[in-house]
């Protein structure tokens, strides 16, 4: 070789080898499971702790999702908790020592129809009696702030306004996942990748600890932050969740100049568009309709979402799709999470995030965290309990979210 | 894109068809007589297996009729579809007076 290869960079986190007990084991190394740590050990001075990680770290949903960051939610509990996420990604750059391009470009959820208008300012209104920054704009101030957006009156869905959250944006989710990663390590929580949870180890009506490809762990308190795969780790313990897992799938182009200046988000023509600082078009949209645990999709998702992008920004229509991917999500029949503690002894739960729980990785990690120390939930995911679906105090998010499901 | 086997019309694009998760729940015998846990497990919890799952899917572009599948939900591989059907068993259409 004419020349050396340059030297690899310094390691963000150790790589160590599981210890036989741990105080707390927490399953799944993606962002909730690695903020759940990090607040563990800042906020709870719980430091021995392990992440056990199936695959590589934030290699799941983490690597997969659209990184948009918005609290605009209808119903009080989660516009609570979204927000108290929101405030925390204002403040993570600077306390993890770690820039990961958090942009607050706003976010703009367009509305096509006389019950889009009625629906938007109404969340509107309950945003600011709630304390989220929230506003309406007509079509003309769409087309001021964000100027690509079709808004002329003679297109099949046509743009008649527009909620605008300006603290909203976007952030690079690998590099949110890796500082978080690099402060838990500091702090000497292990993280371990390549490590897959088997079984559960129980005394009686106890998890004591768990059963892995590496050999058991004992633990004091063992909680799941799978995702995609939370009923299947749930089965493993011998508990029913009220969760299906998903395909979602997202898409990318190639890199273009600037031209995209927030987020747009049509719940209507279904869709959702940024572009990425480093230049690509960002494109989401809703779940595949089955069942699935392959991290793929099928086609006519994708079509789908490239026609409702053309129908909102005929710019792009010479862009290409560079990569697309799928994602697993679990979705509850609320289409909001579920955090707490569950009927087994030392189990803790948090999954059902669905296809929003990018944007609630620091709040998620707080209130999970205080619920694993302390063994009561915060009153923050209080309402979030798997009780609910027992008690009928169902947080609807459907329809509600500002996006469809 | 799924292929799916409609036990009346053959294989057939999977956008044909609508989507009707777990097979093989039935509506609870008593439903008075059930506890509020039993009812929301009823109403709220399902399968959701990494591996085979037997499925409902309709038809909802072609005959609009309901039948079962068993998918598995990584390879995505249709391994049975059937209809408890007498017509789609290969049996004779029955006569209607």
């Amino acid at each position: 070789m004419s020349h050396q290869l340059p030297e690899h960079p310094d390691w963000l986190w150790r790589t160590p080898d599981p210890k036989r007990s741990y105080d707390v084991i927490i399953v799944g190394a993606g962002g909730h499971g690695l903020a759940t740590a990090y607040y563990l050990a800042r906020n709870h001075g719980i430091t021995n702790v392990a992440v056990l990680e199936r695959g590589w770290l934030a290699g799941g949903n983490m690597a997969r999702n659209t990184t948009i960051i918005r609290s605009n939610y209808l119903c009080e509990e989660s516009a609570a908790l979204y927000e108290h996420a929101l405030k925390l990604w204002e403040v993570l750059p600077q306390e993890l020592e770690y820039d990961f391009l958090f942009s607050q470009r706003g976010v703009l959820n367009l509305a096509h129809t006389l019950q889009d208008v009625r629906e938007g300012t109404r969340r509107v209104n309950a945003n600011r009696l709630g304390g989220v920054d929230a506003e309406w704009l007509d079509a003309d101030q769409v087309r001021a702030f964000c100027p690509i957006v079709n808004t002329s009156p003679d297109v099949r869905y046509p743009v008649l306004g527009a909620t605008l959250q300006p603290r909203a944006g976007i952030a690079k989710h690998d590099h949110v996942a890796w500082a978080l990663a690099r402060k838990a390590d500091q702090y000497g929580v292990d993280l371990i990748q390549g490590c897959e949870v088997t079984g559960f180890l129980r005394e009686g009506d106890r998890v004591v600890g768990v059963r892995t490809s590496r050999g058991p762990i004992s633990a004091g308190r063992v909680a799941l932050a799978a995702a995609g795969h939370s009923s299947v780790l749930a089965d493993l313990a011998g508990l029913r969740l009220p969760v299906q897992s998903h395909p979602l799938q997202a898409l990318v182009s190639e890199l273009l100049e600037p031209v995209h200046p927030t987020v747009v988000m049509s719940n209507h023509v279904h869709v959702y568009v940024s572009q990425a600082h480093k230049g690509e078009l960002v494109m989401g949209a809703g779940v595949d309709s089955y069942n699935g645990y392959g991290q793929r999709g099928s086609f006519h998702q994708i079509e789908h979402q490239m026609a409702a992008a053309l129908e909102l920004f005929p710019i792009f229509a010479r862009a290409h799709v560079l990569r697309t991917w799928g994602g697993i999500v679990d979705v509850t029949p609320d289409a909001s999470p579920i955090i707490g503690p569950t009927p087994i002894e030392n189990l803790y739960l948090n999954c059902g995030w669905g296809t929003g729980g990018f944007k609630a990785t620091p709040a998620s990690g707080w209130v999970y965290a205080h619920t694993i120390a302390t063994g009561e939930p915060h009153p923050l995911n209080a309402p979030f309990a798997l009780e609910r679906f027992t008690t009928g105090a169902l947080i609807d998010e459907h329809g509600a979210a500002a996006v469809a499901h | 894109m799924l292929l799916i086997a409609c036990p009346w019309c053959g294989e057939r694009d999977e956008l044909e068809f609508h989507y009707g998760g777990q097979a093989h729940v039935a509506y609870p015998a008593d439903p008075e007589g059930l506890s509020d846990a039993e009812w929301g497990e009823y109403l709220f919890v399902r399968d959701n297996p990494k591996g085979p799952f037997a499925e409902r899917w309709s038809h909802a572009a072609g005959c609009r009729r309901w039948f079962n599948v068993v998918r598995h939900t990584v390879t995505h591989q249709i391994l049975a579809s059937q209809s408890n059907h007498p017509v789609a068993a290969g049996q004779p259409k029955p006569v209607i007076a």
